[in-house]
């Protein structure tokens, strides 16, 4: 060819796929140097416990948005599922057909939380699936739904000290939040452990399983998934309840280390795990992304935000700094997809 | 007299493909030019560039004899040549008016002057003998009103001096036809040049002065219409060179593997896009089903497997009575389609080539929903050096494959979904001519196999020399059922227009 050739593994084309990570690097070594207490044991704890929180709900994010999709209601999921959990330890559960009120133990309570969750993201992807709604819009209805019976629950009013009690035989909630496991000498909390595990099991389903191909084909081209036999309606359904899962699950770890479930908990999280999500290089349109990205995505979010905040700087500039980063982020996304497209005309030319 | 409008050597190169080699066109003024082809001859290419739309990669256009040079259709709207597309471009919420000056939109100070539009359409419109209020919406009209004011947006601020017609008369009624071709006469006596691109050949004798013939690209031949008969263009158009494709014989019994009876699609405004069609296919037999754009074959196909969910009908494929089909239980019970437009139909573009090659055979290559990476490389592997698939590795994204390659991952997708029916939609479009002979002898490599394989195509050579038998549609209906020496070009021909003009449009229309 002449003129200018691209080449896949020229060093150019190495430093713009791992952007966001060299990206992280700087950001940890500005911090090392800007803000106080950045490099102490205490604050890389904190911040990984912040990156696994927000993180869980990326991950879900994550699958959806491989498959063209996107979920506004994983935020509201949480304040739901908080305010579910908070009623069921401090109020216990009234049913219609019993009764008096029964006090389940915490491992029921999460069962049960789960499943409502799941429910949630079943009425999304059922919306978006079979009514043909657009993911933006059932979403942005499940997010108002949820949130207004989070509410609902108690009046707009929290749930305080939700410890439990021995004679209700529900103690224990606060351990998922708080508690650790010894590996090493060294304490890792649940939550990090928790979030660990969820992510290998994503990145297990993307790579390694047929539905992980399937959630791929969806989001790259449906008609052509269709074409291949591929039940790209159930693939959907899928993906909402998973993400609606990991949604719960972020609540139960928040609402547990809080110790008290507020109605309003996850406000605009949905656009935190968006932001990792886009970060970690998912294609808004679908086909494109890993989990790893992801990862990579959420500690910059969180480590820029954690950092800033140790730096001393105000929050409203540092909304400002997250919007451009973003922005930014997504600006380079397209060049190196316009370079990709260009080596793989070159490749077919060869 | 001078040709209004010429072209040079024009050549077009696609990553891929040569659309056009140095071909020669021109036309005169108050000339009807006809320009003939088969589906991928440089018709569309030839019109794109002489409209604007894109631009040679080699040779010249004159105008008037000086040479032109056309950025865009603006730049050639300027100069006086204005085209309409067989797809008519328009806004259908929006008002005749609107849609006749819509990025041309005579205004102040960005205001749009209504009235000044509505004069200027009603005298246009006038000349086109057309009476329509320039404030009726767009979809209250009827087809051939709508082209008519498709034409009457060239003629809105210069002076019309070429026409481009492309299959202008395919979505219209006799008497509209009528009524077109009376304009068409109109604009020629007033020394309006004419390039009118066509199918229908009796169409072409009836009102064209000269016609041009283009095949793979080149320019065949010549000739004025009071000179020649459409035995002539058929001819021409169609070519000598055989394509030499071997019919394996299949050995085992050739029992019915797919029966189709009585299946309908309706059409949007009454009528049938596929109307009451029932064939069969037989083990080890290439069937062909050749027709027009928009004889319904595509709709076929794709109601068989399951797309279209208003269609009804009923089949027995491999035994097992369906009526109505799913298109991954279809896939399961071994019919396959490789899509008329591979790249919007049939390849996930993100994906790499082996993983769209599995695609259709996750189900299989997985145990308890885990993939069995090794079997996969191993079958993806296997079916790549069957198909003889030019790949360097595997891995790569698909869309770096040449277009020949990329329809081979397509059908070596299917390949492994283990077919019984091999479905191909124009499986040869826009591919060269070394991969089409090979994707024609996988065909009928498989019907050796024992596989039925249903081949929709468009140009006769490769029918002919493709197919045991050969089904003609037309406007939805089966038109003829050829067999061995029967499959002659002119009862391709004749029989692909037999059905035209007794449709729908005529007993709905006016």
């Amino acid at each position: 060819m002449a003129g200018k050739t691209v080449k896949n593994n020229s060093l150019g084309m190495i430093l713009l796929k791992g952007r966001t990570f060299i990206a992280l690097i700087i950001l940890v070594i500005f911090f090392s140097f800007c803000a106080p207490n950045f490099t102490t044991a205490n604050s890389i704890v904190l911040m990984l416990r912040h990156t696994s929180l927000y993180g869980l709900l990326a991950l879900g994010m994550t699958l959806v948005i491989i498959t063209g999709g996107i979920d506004l209601s994983v935020g509201s999921v949480v304040g739901l599922v908080g305010m579910l959990m908070g009623g069921m330890l401090n109020e216990g559960l009234r049913l219609p057909f019993m009764s008096g009120t029964i006090y389940p133990n915490v491992p029921l309570i999460l069962l049960i939380v789960a499943v409502v969750a799941i429910l949630i993201g079943l009425v999304s992807g059922l919306l978006i699936a079979y009514l043909n709604v657009p993911a933006f819009i059932a979403t942005l209805g499940t997010m108002y739904v949820c949130r207004g019976f989070a509410m609902l629950r108690n009046g707009g009013a929290t749930f305080p000290n939700l410890l439990g009690s021995e004679e209700l035989g529900n103690l224990g909630f606060p351990t998922i939040g708080s508690g650790s496991i010894t590996v090493f000498g060294l304490d890792i909390p649940y939550a990090i452990l928790i979030f660990v595990v969820l992510a290998l099991l994503s990145l297990f389903i993307l790579k390694f399983t047929s539905l992980g191909n399937q959630i791929y084909a969806v989001g790259g081209n449906e008609r052509a998934a269709t074409l291949s036999g591929i039940k790209t309606k159930r693939i959907k359904l899928f993906v909402y309840m998973f993400s609606a899962l990991m949604a719960a699950i972020c609540s139960m770890i928040n609402t547990s280390q809080l110790r008290a479930a507020h109605p309003a908990a996850g406000e605009s999280w949905e656009m935190n795990a968006i932001a990792s999500v886009v970060l970690g290089g998912t294609s808004m349109s679908g086909g494109i992304g890993t989990i790893g990205g992801t990862i990579v995505g959420a500690l910059v979010i969180n480590v820029l935000n954690d950092g800033m905040t140790m730096m001393g700087v105000s929050s409203f500039w540092q909304q400002v700094i997250r919007g451009v980063v973003i922005v930014v982020a997504v600006v380079i996304d397209q060049l190196q997809a316009s370079l990709q497209k260009k080596i793989a005309l070159q490749l077919r030319n060869q | 007299m001078a040709p209004i409008l010429e072209a040079r050597g024009v050549t077009k190169v696609y990553p891929g493909t040569v659309a056009l080699k140095e071909v020669d066109f021109d036309v005169f003024p108050g000339e009807v030019h006809a320009l003939i082809g088969e589906n991928g001859a440089g018709k569309s290419t030839l019109m794109k560039i002489l409209a604007g739309i894109e631009q040679p990669s080699a040779g010249k256009l004159y105008l008037d004899g000086k040479e032109v040079r056309f950025h865009s259709t603006r730049d050639a709207a300027a100069e006086g040549i204005g085209i309409i597309h067989q797809e008519l471009n328009m806004f259908r919420e929006m008002r005749v008016a609107d849609n006749m000056f819509a990025g041309n939109e005579i205004a102040r100070f960005g205001v749009i002057d209504r009235a000044a539009q509505r004069k200027r359409v009603r005298e246009v419109l006038s000349r086109l003998q057309l009476d329509v209020d320039p404030d009726e919406k767009m979809m209250n009209l009827r087809v051939g009103q709508q082209q008519i004011i498709e034409i009457g947006k060239t003629m809105l601020k210069q002076k019309l001096r070429v026409l481009i017609m492309d299959e202008p008369t395919s979505s219209l009624s006799n008497a509209e036809v009528e009524v077109l071709f009376k304009l068409i006469e109109d604009l020629r006596s007033q020394g309006v040049a004419i390039i009118y691109i066509s199918h229908r050949l009796e169409e072409i004798m009836r009102v064209c002065d000269r016609v041009t013939i283009l095949r793979d690209g080149r320019r065949i031949d010549s000739a004025f219409v009071k000179d020649i008969e459409v035995e002539w263009i058929i001819e021409r158009m169609v070519g000598h060179a055989q394509l030499t494709i071997e019919k394996k014989p299949y050995p085992g019994a050739p029992e019915p593997v797919l029966e189709v009876i009585d299946y309908k699609l309706p059409r949007l405004g009454g009528g049938y896009t596929v109307d009451h069609v029932s064939f069969t296919l037989h083990r080890g037999e290439v069937l062909g089903i050749y027709g027009l754009m928009g004889a319904g074959r595509t709709e076929l196909v794709e109601s068989l497997m399951g797309l279209h969910p208003e269609s009804s009908g009923e089949m027995v494929l491999d035994g097992a009575k369906i009526t109505h089909p799913v298109v991954s239980e279809q896939i399961a019970r071994g019919m396959v389609l490789v899509p008329e437009d591979r790249q919007k139909d049939g390849l996930v573009q993100c994906m790499s080539i082996f993983n769209n090659m599995r695609l259709t055979s996750l189900k299989r290559l997985s145990t308890h929903g885990l993939m069995r990476e090794k079997d996969s490389r191993r079958e993806v592997a296997e079916t790549v050096r069957d198909l003889q698939v030019k790949v360097a590795d595997v891995n790569h994204l698909v869309t770096a494959l040449s277009g020949g390659n990329q329809q081979k991952v397509v059908i070596g997708k299917c390949v492994m979904a283990h077919a019984k029916v091999f479905i191909m939609d124009e499986p040869s479009r826009g591919i060269d001519v070394g991969a089409k002979t090979d994707i024609f002898n996988l065909m009928r490599g498989f019907a050796a196999q024992g596989m039925g394989v249903l081949f929709i195509g468009s140009e006769l050579k490769e029918i002919m020399s493709v197919c045991d038998r050969v089904l003609v549609m037309s406007n939805g209906k089966v038109t003829a059922d050829l067999s061995g020496a029967e499959i002659r070009e002119d009862a391709l021909v004749r029989a692909s227009a037999a059905n035209l003009h007794t449709g729908w449009k005529d007993k709905g229309g006016d």
